[in-house]
């Protein structure tokens, strides 16, 4: 019986639906969609699900401790602004990217503050901070646009590595997110994240300072939005007020794709990464297929709903069947009774 | 076990004081917003005397009724502890609805446009209501999704036509602009939801049910009241508000495309935020809802009048929701602080 329901347990385990799903989906479009499996159509999916997968690896660890950042767009927004009047302003590029890192690390210590130390709800205080910051992107730099920034490093952040499909900057990437994994499945950070999740008070008692553990993932989760800035900017080559608008929907709607509660307390940075190739691939099969960029809304918008409900709907029906086994079980051994 | 027993008993007198007090305070609360109001007016009005205009007045009262629907919607569904964020998607879909309905069909009066609106509305609430009862999903994550969904379905329906004015009957026009006794249409009908909104929410069983609700979810269900029930109706109520909002929408500008009402929704939680509903549950008003619509209104024009660039406006948006959120805070530290201290004493 057990075993059964381990096995049960193991196929519909989440993270492994996620992968096999987008495992589906990567087979399916490069067969049914044209182009999508060439390899320059597979250095365009990787440099699309690049800034959603750098913002989604501390976001993970701020929804798995039962808060929430909605303010990483409007951050990446205001550095994507500020980089480009710096750059105007005539200062090197060199000195630049260092200055945007520390503002979107600043910006973040902002949330933290409001949010560990004022002990305000994180939702109201980053749904404040998602406006204020997309609005100071715009006092600095209006709806214009800045460009020019120098060949070496837009170039390079749209170059691949030899003459492979794999974009350069996906290597450091990959070595953030090594590093976001292990902390998070490895080490006593990672288990404290993990306990403040599921139970605030607990984890207090437990001598885990959830208070300081919480500032600093704001911190960070503002400085990997500054680092998407910068890698925003000189992707397209062009600092936008507007820039990375909305992307807080789709980090999050990745997130949860990839298992991590709402509610804290559990979820897997694999599973992210996974989902953060699921959304980005069928976001870009159905761009190939002529699909209009607000129609994806009413996909992303889906999946995100999808990937809250479809747990519920499988934990329920897993107690539901549960309590038939138990109902026949007995009345197998003794059917008199 | 007697001692216990009796311990609710004996606390009971204190009950009282303390309600009034913190209604005083709210109380408090709203009259900074007027004073606010008052301070932003004086002085825009030494600096640029267009400012008190007729013109520029009916224009502040016009932008205040949309906002001011939105808002009181957005307070009957926070007052529950949750949000919708979906507003702005669902003002822009029933704008482009009733659009496309008065463009085909010129003789229709208006009445149907606006039963239309409220009815393509509470269709989208009713989903979000759905969700979030049946799903057991926190309402933000579920009108996240909606907000990007039903914004899709608008530009999907619509696929870069706009409605423009020409296209549309006189008479929904008309309305968007006619006055009755010198005041707007829109304004009364936003005036008609905020006092019956006031006054449900006030008075009525149904209304302290939401309270209830939202101070202890639990203990309200223990108590009896059917949560679920309530919280699909808060949504409902909230959809089919931001589609009459939709309705005005469309006849005050006359020109609608998918994109109406986009970003809205940050304007509206921060009215009602400003004015006093807070996002964890449980207290809040209907008329200061639309006193904060009020207030964003006139920050709006007011930089437009003193010539400082739009584009703090939003910037503004955020600081005030950050600071009205501080605000509460700060005085349920000090309820607290006295109610302790208070305690001490007895």
């Amino acid at each position: 019986m057990s075993d059964q329901g381990n096995r049960l347990g193991r196929l519909l385990s989440w993270d492994a639906a996620v992968v096999l799903v987008t495992v589906t989906v990567l087979i399916v479009a490069s067969g049914a969609v044209e182009n999508f499996g060439t390899s320059r159509n597979f250095t365009f999916l990787l440099l699309d699900l690049l800034p959603i997968a750098l913002v989604a690896l501390p976001m993970t660890f701020i929804i798995v401790t039962g808060e929430i950042d909605l303010s990483v767009a409007s951050t990446l927004g205001l550095t994507s602004a500020v980089m480009g009047s710096l750059w105007d302003a005539g200062l090197s590029i060199e000195t630049i990217i260092p200055l945007c890192i520390v503002l979107g690390a600043v910006l973040g210590a902002l949330n933290g503050f409001f949010v560990t130390v004022l002990k305000l709800p994180s939702l109201a205080v980053t749904i404040g901070t998602l406006a204020l910051y997309r609005g100071l992107a715009f006092v600095v730099l209006g709806d214009g646009a800045v460009a020019d920034f120098p060949r070496a490093y837009t170039s390079w952040v749209t170059g691949t590595l030899g003459d492979g499909p794999i974009p350069n900057v996906l290597v450091p990437l990959a070595v953030v997110a090594l590093v976001f994994g292990v902390v998070l499945h490895a080490t006593p950070i990672g288990r404290g994240v993990f306990a403040a999740g599921a139970g605030e008070q607990a984890a207090r008692f437990a001598g885990i300072r959830t208070g300081r553990l919480k500032f600093w993932l704001y911190v960070v989760s503002g400085a990997v939005a500054g680092v998407a800035g910068v890698l925003w900017t000189l992707r397209y080559s062009s600092a936008r007020a507007d820039n990375g608008y909305g992307l807080e929907l789709a980090v999050v709607a990745a997130v949860l794709l990839g298992g991590v509660s709402i509610f804290g307390g559990k979820g897997t940075l694999p599973g992210v990464l996974a989902g953060v190739v699921l959304l980005a691939s069928l976001q870009n099969a159905l761009r190939l297929q002529d699909v209009s960029n607000e129609a994806l809304n009413i996909v992303t918008g889906v999946l995100l709903i999808v990937s809250v409900l479809l747990p519920n709907i499988v934990s329920s029906a897993r107690t539901a069947l549960r309590r038939r086994h138990r109902a026949t079980a007995p009345s197998a051994v003794s059917p008199e009774r | 076990m007697t001692v216990t027993k009796e311990a609710p008993v004996a606390g009971e007198p204190t009950v009282h004081p303390r309600r009034s007090w913190t209604a005083n305070v709210f109380k408090a609360r709203e009259s900074g917003i007027v004073l606010a109001l008052i301070v932003l007016v004086a002085f825009t009005a030494t600096q640029n005397s267009r400012f008190l205009s007729g013109q520029s007045i009916r224009d502040i009262l016009l932008g205040t009724a949309i906002l001011a629907v939105l808002a009181v919607g957005q307070a009957i569904v926070m007052i529950t502890r949750n949000i919708d964020l979906s507003v702005g998607s669902v003002l822009g879909l029933a704008a482009f609805a009733v659009g496309s309905l008065m463009r085909d069909n010129p003789g229709l009066p208006v009445i149907v446009a606006l039963l239309a609106g409220l009815g393509v509305g509470a269709v989208c609430g009713l989903v979000n209501g759905a969700l979030v009862r049946f799903g057991q999903v926190p309402a933000l994550v579920v009108t996240l999704g909606t907000l990007y969904a039903y914004r899709g379905v608008s530009y999907f329906w619509a696929g870069g036509q706009q409605i423009n004015a020409d296209k549309l009957p006189a008479s929904f026009l008309d309305f968007g602009t006619a006055s009755v006794l010198g005041v707007p249409w829109l304004v009364l009908i936003a005036l008609l939801v905020l006092v019956a909104a006031g006054i449900v929410l006030r008075s009525y069983p149904a209304g302290r049910e939401l309270y209830a609700m939202g101070s202890s979810p639990q203990a309200a269900q223990l108590a009896g009241i059917r949560v679920g029930r309530n919280t699909t109706a808060a949504f409902l109520v909230s959809g089919a508000l931001a589609g009459l909002a939709g309705v005005l929408f469309a006849a005050r500008f006359g020109t609608v495309d998918a994109a109406a009402g986009t970003g809205y929704e940050l304007n509206v939680v921060a009215a009602a935020v400003v004015g006093g509903v807070a996002v964890f549950g449980g207290s809040g008003s209907a008329w200061g809802a639309g006193l904060g619509a009020l207030l964003l209104t006139v920050i709006g024009s007011a930089l437009a009048v003193l010539d400082i660039n739009q584009f703090w406006q939003q910037a503004i948006v955020g600081a005030l929701i950050l600071l009205a959120i501080g605000a509460d805070r700060l005085v349920a530290v000090r309820v607290a602080k006295a109610l302790k201290k208070r305690d001490s004493h007895v």
